[in-house]
């Protein structure tokens, strides 16, 4: 039987089991872990064998981020024999949920950089080239240098694209001058974006905040900084001297809708303006006006300060490749066809993806990618060995939603959009607790790091 | 694997203080808890005077925990929002009372040891005929 056929005969199967066993875990101890700041911990799910599965078979990664070096040190646990090879270019790994602390001005930009070469496992091969081109019918990927890579398992974690061209006038360059911010675009940008919020919190006037249309990283990172900011303010006695204004994309704030209401009453308390599908088309830096598509035509706001997020797609490589959608709404912006479950691509059977580039209805966070991985390799795993693969990704992630320095929701939730609590009836989620913010500050980063060492 | 894995939680507490910190942490309190019990054991039972000593300096690390867990989460306690922040704080300040009375109370204990073993010993050379 090839690893095709196998897969086939596992995939009827993989979609009976559920993670609910989780629900069963969920009592005040989890209290104590929570001190040692092991939130993500709480829903550990791995499936590992104790013995690790004996096999030939060569492994591609496609990209070298939370969710590739997260899959390359499972497999390698997992796997005794394979050819675990790893493809990307990028020598410097950054901690992305860090850079929301950056642009507070809690943190230095070194706070979220680090070396890929420090997260290889042992035994994993690294080709430090990008991948131009995806071949899933031949098996094989091409990088940038011409190598041709072949594989039976390819696991596609190339994360996504900030469309930076779909805003025009907008320039990358820019960000940091004109009180031009945007918070995604790496370590320099988010301190560049945090001296040009201190800026404004100094002077005040019109901070413009809002979102793209398209899928996004972390949802919570707009809103998190239009609170943060309004507390540099508040600190700074300016806050009479500004004016906010979120401008949401659609009619919500947020896409789970307990959790946007909530917003919505937190934004009136601070004073917030929100102007509801207004979608950032254009911006001016040297005039300081940005301008939206909303539904009555194109709306025109001058600001002192906007944070830009830009739309949000998956990389080109893919986007061109046979792995995208091909309908629905996913399509648009090339996301991977995969099964929202199991993250085996609908089409082809020996490839996954996870991470940004999973065209799924939610979780572009690194605690989706804590989610995601495990089932993603045990499906891989258990389709080279033979058995029936036990992990089912239900949507879970989680977004310690900051609302003002020193406080945060703790927001987790599904596919279904329920809120999926770690700590009922301990940790309301959405009361804003200083808990919250303890563990975003000093328990997420070490979380992540053993993520990426397949420690947690 | 459904259940919790320690192993998670040590490899997170590594990364977290760095290995160098955590296994310091680790030596001081086995130290901490095993001088007490020797100390305990030695003098068959506690001393009442040192002991409220010693939990009077246990108050002071308890808010010395406190300044030190908002210096790295660049907090404050006025953030508290909620019981379980209360609690929080709660803990934290015990742990650190009772962490500071423990090893306070050792090295007092150890100290006096050996004040006492000193003291024996130039008794014992200054005594007639020693």
């Amino acid at each position: 039987m090839t690893f095709s056929e196998r897969k086939e005969s596992s995939k009827e199967k993989n979609l009976q089991s559920n993670s609910c066993k989780d629900c069963s875990r969920r009592d005040f101890l989890k209290l104590f872990p929570l001190l040692a700041g092991t939130a993500l911990c709480m829903h550990a799910q791995q499936s590992e064998a104790s013995e690790p599965t004996k096999t030939k078979a060569r492994i591609v990664i496609a990209g070298a981020g939370a969710a590739g070096l997260a899959a390359a040190a499972q497999l390698a646990k997992r796997l005794d024999g394979a050819e675990i090879v790893l493809c990307d270019a990028r020598k410097e790994h950054y901690y992305q949920p860090g850079f929301t602390l950056v642009a507070a001005g809690l943190k230095p930009p070194g706070y979220t950089v680090s070396a890929t070469a420090d997260y290889i496992p042992p035994g994993v091969k690294w080709i430090p080239e990008s991948i131009v081109e995806f071949d899933p019918a031949g098996n094989r990927v091409v990088t940038d240098k011409g190598q041709i890579v072949r594989y039976d398992f390819l696991i596609v974690a190339t994360g996504l694209k900030l469309d930076f061209a779909g805003i025009t006038g907008m320039d990358p360059a820019l960000i940091g001058k004109n009180g031009l911010g945007c918070v995604y675009a790496g370590p320099d940008a988010a301190y560049a974006t945090w001296k040009a919020i201190s800026d404004f919190a100094d002077k005040g006037g019109v901070g413009l905040f809002g979102r793209p249309k398209t899928e996004m990283k972390c949802a919570g990172a707009p809103i998190k900084h239009t609170f943060i900011t309004d507390d540099h303010l508040r600190r700074r006695g300016n806050r009479g001297k500004a004016e906010i204004i979120y401008a949401a994309h659609n009619k919500t704030l947020f896409s789970i809708p307990i959790v946007s209401e909530k917003v919505r009453m937190l934004y009136e308390d601070r004073g917030v303006d929100i102007r509801h599908e207004h979608v950032l088309t254009a911006i001016d830096p040297a005039r300081r006006r940005a301008t939206f598509a909303t539904p009555t035509g194109n709306a025109e706001i001058g600001y002192d300060f906007i944070n830009v997020i830009p739309p949000m797609r998956a990389p080109d490589v893919v986007r061109k490749s046979p792995l995208a959608w091909r309908d629905g709404p996913f399509a648009a912006d090339g996301w991977m066809e995969v099964d929202k479950g199991t993250l085996r691509h609908k089409r082809f059977a020996n490839v996954f993806g996870v991470g940004d580039v999973a065209g799924v209805p939610k979780g572009k966070t690194a605690a989706s990618v804590k989610w995601q991985v495990p089932v993603a390799v045990d499906h891989l795993v258990a389709t080279i060995a033979g058995t029936t693969p036990e992990l089912i990704y239900t949507g879970y992630t989680s977004c310690p939603l900051i609302t003002r320095l020193g406080r945060a929701m703790l927001v987790e939730f599904d596919y279904k959009d329920n809120l999926v609590p770690s700590f009922p009836g301990v940790i309301a989620p959405l009361e804003e607790l200083w808990i919250t913010w303890v563990m975003k500050t000093i328990a997420l980063k070490p979380t992540y790091i053993a993520m990426l060492r397949g420690k947690a | 694997m459904k259940a919790l894995d320690p192993m998670v939680f040590y490899a997170v507490l590594v990364e977290m203080m760095g290995p160098w910190l955590f296994w310091s942490l680790i030596l001081l309190t086995a130290f901490g808890l095993g001088t007490f019990a020797w100390v305990i054991f030695r003098e068959k039972g506690l001393s009442s005077r040192r002991l409220v000593r010693c939990e009077l300096i246990g108050v002071a690390g308890g808010f010395g925990a406190l300044w030190l867990m908002a210096y790295v989460t660049v907090s404050g306690f006025t953030d508290a929002g909620g019981p379980v922040d209360w609690l929080l704080i709660g803990l934290i300040w015990g742990g650190g009372l009772v962490g500071t009375t423990i090893l306070s109370y050792a090295s007092f204990g150890l100290r006096d040891r050996f004040r006492w073993q000193k003291r024996i010993r130039t008794d014992e050379k200054t005594w007639p005929g020693g």
